[in-house]
């Protein structure tokens, strides 16, 4: 199993198409996932789930077998969301559907007012991505410090420090809003 | 007690928070059709090509700097 992995993996960084569609099956699930915890828009996710394996294709060759696929790919899916949140397509698209959440209400406090939640939405939105990102990842989707930073190309301390500055920066907005968190 | 306690308390506030306002994904999701075909349809897309007036102002700029090298600067300036 293991030298079949490893031999898909080599095909793959030699540029074979049937391998690359082995692999996309096999971590299509993982990557879309991550993904759409990061773009929280499902329509979104498949945009970029495309968009993410024509880069990883397009990368092949200096794919590390040794250092496997999926963080690899976790990687370059990061970057395509990070270029998405800069292309500022995450306030025009997304802002609406996460004001309207449907999963919060069952999932919130219900001392936690409605509008609180939406200032709290909508003041999340306007974080720097680099900071919104790191946040959506280790704060609200609680991964791993570590995941999080092989994710984006960071130090663990720089997660910690990001995750800090986003939620100060929230603090702040949040407090120019009334809302004393 | 800590000095920095206040302060992870009301961290840990702004993060009960935000899971309350943004409510984790739950699972594992899946995309909504399978995204194989367009993963291959999107490589098998010709890069877009270079439009003609632009091979048309690269033509005329070398031109010009061949006939009138005292442009170069002007425009390397504007570049």
């Amino acid at each position: 199993m293991q030298n079949e992995s490893s031999s898909v993996l080599n095909e793959f960084r030699q540029g074979d198409v049937d391998a690359f569609e082995t692999l996309f099956r096999q971590h299509h699930r993982a990557v879309f996932g991550w993904i759409l915890r990061i773009v929280r828009n499902p329509a979104t996710a498949d945009e970029l789930m495309v968009e993410t394996f024509w880069r990883i294709y397009r990368a092949h060759a200096r794919f590390e077998p040794s250092r496997g696929f999926e963080g690899w790919a976790r990687r370059i899916a990061t970057h395509a969301a990070l270029d998405w949140m800069r292309a500022g397509r995450a306030e025009s698209e997304a802002t609406a559907e996460l004001c309207a959440d449907p999963a919060a209400p069952a999932t919130a406090d219900p001392a936690v007012a409605a509008e609180i939640r939406r200032k709290t939405a909508l003041a999340f939105r306007r974080l720097p991505p680099k900071l919104r990102i790191t946040a959506v990842l280790a704060v609200i989707e609680e991964q791993p410090h570590k995941q999080v930073a092989e994710a984006l190309g960071i130090s663990v301390a720089a997660v910690k420090l990001r995750v800090f500055r986003a939620l100060r920066l929230l603090r702040k907005d949040l407090e120019q809003q009334g809302i004393t968190p | 007690m800590n000095a920095h306690e206040p302060e992870r308390t009301e961290m840990d506030r702004l993060k009960k928070l935000l899971q309350q306002a943004l409510p984790p994904i739950e699972g594992e999701p899946e995309p909504s059709r399978d995204l194989w075909p367009a993963v291959l349809k999107r490589l098998d897309a010709r890069p877009a090509a270079t439009p003609w007036f632009d091979w048309a102002l690269l033509a005329g700029l070398v031109g010009l700097a061949a006939f009138f090298p005292a442009s170069i600067p002007v425009l390397l300036y504007y570049l």
